[in-house]
């Protein structure tokens, strides 16, 4: 490499469209330039619509169209799978959400607001940003599914529609309740805190009887909506766990909310006292806050995939030896379909092409693709790489090996996983216990003395005991740790995820796209003179082949040359004479093979990549954990991996998706408590079983199967770190727990004398809530700086 | 001071208000997406012909 390849500072020519470089000829004019002939047409399709606002509001917003494959989806209008498809129609108007991945930029939102303007059916688009969504209504007469389907994916944002669209019965919503409760209580509050402002200030029950009693009536009347409707969540919560045997967080404070209300009702209705409505609408109102602070929701991640996530809505079925896009529900064993290059196997079935080579990695792990000839089985799940394949079904979808792998137990709902906070409901127990003694024991005390001044002090204790500090210490410190969390590019499910982590003993790795890049790096063993590369570069890139595109990929900063006799053997590889010389790109014993005029020059072969730090990663994480690996690969370098795990006795290949989740349980039967780190569908079971699924993440838009928590490739670098910040995390917890502990003890030494009075709890209950709230949140944040937890990596997800 | 009884029963109908003007918020959806809106704003409603 003596001459450089590439004159430095050529100005390089940007889409009009989607920004990228330029190489066409033909297509670079003088205002407007295209990377493709797709981004030209829809260039001009805004242009004529009066859409060209689109290219005002942001810079080349487009997205290169140059990937795009074509697509049918006619299948949309059997009326089938429109009924399950559309939210609502009436026969005239019909209303439709479509996912749209592509969703990226303020200049997507206003195009696909104006969508009205490119048909004319569409009545109304309204887009959901987070969630990548758009919301259509369009009137049935002048339109049809398929056509604002092809609309969209001609205009660059194809929808992505898959199986759980038709089988899900309603669109996920947001949990209107909780607002619903937040508001009430805020305003209950609100008015109860006016209401007894004057008493604050000194309102006399001798002189201002009458106001005294109408505030008191008032206070009582605002309390009835607090305890049967707000607080209702605890009651019932509480009372479950009794039935059961349980003594959970609830359960005191549904004490504290009963005696609380009981307390000031009697006081207010027997015109003996001001009551504690302050105290009580305080303490649910921040019970409500902290339980909204604690759903940190992710718009654009799903936990909670299965296999339908994956696939797709129809196959193309050969019907009098036509192709017909038909639904995948409505596949029978027997139909003839058509799988074309990168598409996915719907259903089992029988190979009737002479040969296919599939890509089972999303069921097994095994990143190469499998040769199969005419006549064998193949599974559902694997994809064909290559030219298309007709396969003969001989189950239906829902019958599949893989489907059928999805419904054994370990997919179901792991419902001992979702377990509300084990150590609130710990504490709860102890709390309750203790408090329940102290009362007695005061009641006691005082009882032979003073009958009523026993029944003063004995509820006081229960009143000012109310745990709300344990109860707020968690939902505000964890539901603080998932946003520090979430701004490095690490999204947990819950706070319940947090609590697991800290308890992991045993880490497992998948090792394909976990902790090796998905792409195998490609490797050249040979020589190749300047010339050679050059008319090698140029013969790869006439191919559209994955390994030549890699190859042109490798090769890349090469002179492009002029091909001609150009010729591909499909499944062999390509030839074409270049400046002379006749050069061969074909499949060669050891991998790629490269001849020139007959003579082998070398060959191009894949290697695994590591992910950047992982073996400093791995090395850390070894002497905290026991750690393992787990994969369908095989093992094609054992010295390697057995030096980064430290033995061999903790590598397992082989192991089919099943395997992996029993190798998950006999872990945890032996005690451990395991997290599993996996990226793909071949780990579902492994990751529905561990105690912590974590999945491994390109692009967090991509789907990925049912977990606990999705990392990006980046948070991934930082994985010792994340687990360290999860892990000290519960310190935060337990100095929370050291104050309000303190709190309590100030406030039970009033109360078993009989000298607590409303405004001492008035005050001391929301002081002990708000520092506890401010504690925790501070503390996580504090914790993230010591630990150099990068939390910077964000710069459009921060509105996630 | 009888005038208080007034007040009350005036201040209570504005927090009602308010209360029922959350519920409408709530349930026309607006707190399920809190950014689209935020672009939405900003753009011109002028349509440009070519």
């Amino acid at each position: 490499m003596t001459v450089p390849y590439k004159i430095p500072n050529e100005p390089v020519v940007q889409c009009s469209h989607c920004g990228e470089a330029c190489e066409e000829p033909t297509l670079i004019g003088t205002e407007q330039s295209f990377c493709c002939q797709g981004c030209k047409l829809v260039y001009e399709l805004l242009q004529e619509n009066g859409l060209r606002n689109y290219y005002n509001i942001e810079q080349t917003p487009g997205l290169s169209l140059k990937a795009l494959k074509a697509e049918q989806y006619a299948y949309l209008d059997d009326p089938e799978v429109k009924r399950q498809f559309v939210d609502y129609t009436d026969g005239k108007v019909g209303r439709v959400r479509f996912l749209l991945p592509q969703i990226h930029c303020a200049s997507c939102i206003w195009l696909l607001e104006h969508l009205y303007q490119l048909d004319r059916g569409i009545q109304q688009s309204r887009v959901n940003f987070l969630k990548k969504e758009v919301h259509l209504s369009y009137s049935e007469s002048d339109t049809s599914l398929s056509k604002i389907a092809g609309l969209l994916h001609k205009i660059g944002y194809p929808p992505a529609i898959n199986l759980a669209d038709l089988n899900s019965e309603t669109p996920p919503t947001l949990s209107k309740s909780l607002y619903y409760k937040l508001g009430v209580t805020g305003f209950v509050f609100g008015n109860i805190m006016f209401m007894s402002f004057p008493e604050y200030l000194g309102l006399h029950r001798g002189e201002d009887a009458f106001y005294f009693h109408l505030f008191g009536y008032l206070n009582l009347l605002f309390g009835l909506p607090l305890v049967f409707y707000s607080g209702w969540d605890y009651l019932r919560s509480a009372y479950l766990g009794l039935r059961q045997g349980n003594l959970n967080i609830d359960l005191p404070i549904s004490i504290g909310i009963l005696s609380l209300f009981g307390r000031s009702a009697f006081e207010i209705l027997s015109q003996t006292g001001a009551g504690y409505m302050d105290s009580l609408g305080g303490l649910i109102f921040f019970l409500l806050v902290g339980k909204w602070f604690q759903q940190k929701t992710y718009h654009s991640i799903s936990f909670e995939r299965d296999y339908q996530s994956y696939f797709p809505i129809a196959a193309n079925r050969l019907e009098d030896n036509e192709e017909q896009a038909t639904s995948l529900n409505k596949l029978q064993a027997g139909d003839q379909i058509i799988v074309r290059n990168q598409e996915l196997i719907p259903a089992d079935g029988i190979l009737q092409s002479e040969k296919a080579y599939i890509d089972y990695s999303f069921v097994t792990g095994e990143s190469a693709p499998v040769k199969v000839e005419k006549g064998a089985l193949l599974y559902a799940g694997g994809r064909q790489t290559g030219a298309a394949i007709q396969i003969q079904l001989t189950k239906k979808v829902i019958q599949s090996y893989l489907v059928q792998l999805w419904n054994e137990h370990s997919f179901e709902q792991k419902t001992s996983k979702l377990a509300a906070s084990q150590l609130a409901n710990a504490v709860g127990k102890y709390f309750t216990i203790a408090i329940l003694l102290i009362s007695a024991a005061t009641l006691l005390y005082w009882l032979p003395i003073d009958t009523a001044k026993a029944i003063n002090a004995f509820s006081a204790v229960l009143i000012i005991a109310c745990p709300c500090a344990v109860a707020l210490s968690i939902p505000f410190t964890y539901g603080n740790v998932l946003r520090v969390l979430g701004r490095s590019q690490s999204y947990l499910k819950n706070t319940e995820v947090i609590e697991q982590v800290q308890r992991v003993t045993h880490i497992v790795f998948d090792k394909t796209g976990t902790l090796t890049e998905r792409q195998e790096q490609l490797v050249f063993e040979g020589q190749l003179s300047t010339e050679e590369k050059d008319a090698v570069y140029s013969l790869a890139c006439q191919s559209t082949h994955p390994r030549s595109q890699q190859i042109c990929e490798y090769l890349k900063g090469a002179v492009k040359l002029e091909v001609t006799d150009f010729e591909e053997i499909p499944g062999e590889g390509i030839g074409g004479t270049i400046g002379g010389q006749r050069i061969y790109i074909g499949k060669g014993a050891a991998g790629t093979e490269i001849l020139v005029d007959g003579l082998e020059k070398g060959y191009f072969g894949s290697k695994p990549q590591l992910r950047k730090g992982m073996k400093n990663t791995l090395h850390w994480l070894r002497q905290q954990f026991d750690i393992s690996l787990l994969s369908g690969d095989h093992n094609r370098r054992p010295a390697f991996f057995s030096a980064l795990f430290g033995g061999v006795e903790q590598l397992h290949f082989n192991h089919s998706p099943k395997e992996k989740l029993q190798y998950i349980e006999k872990l945890q039967q032996e005690g451990a408590v395991v997290m599993m780190v996996g990226d793909g569908l071949n780990d579902a079971g492994a990751l529905q079983q561990a105690n912590v699924g974590l999945v491994v993440t390109e692009e967090q838009n991509n789907f990925s199967p049912a977990c606990d928590g999705v990392l990006s490739t980046a948070s991934f670098q930082q994985f010792p770190n994340l687990i360290n910040y999860i892990r000290q995390s519960r310190w935060v917890i337990y100095i929370s727990y050291a104050f309000a502990l303190c709190y309590n003890i100030i406030g039970l030494s009033y109360a078993v004398q009989g000298l607590l009075s409303p405004v001492i709890a008035a005050i001391l209950m929301p002081l002990s809530s708000l520092s506890i709230v401010l504690l925790g949140i501070s503390g996580s944040w504090w914790l993230a700086r010591r630990l150099k937890l990068n939390t910077n990596q964000v710069v459009m997800n921060e509105i996630q | 001071m009888k005038i208080i009884l007034l007040l009350i029963a005036i201040s209570m109908l504005v927090a009602l208000g308010f209360l029922v003007a959350f519920f409408w918020a709530v349930r026309s959806g607006q707190y399920e997406d809190e950014y689209t809106p935020s672009v939405r704003i900003l753009f011109d409603d002028k349509n440009e012909k070519s």
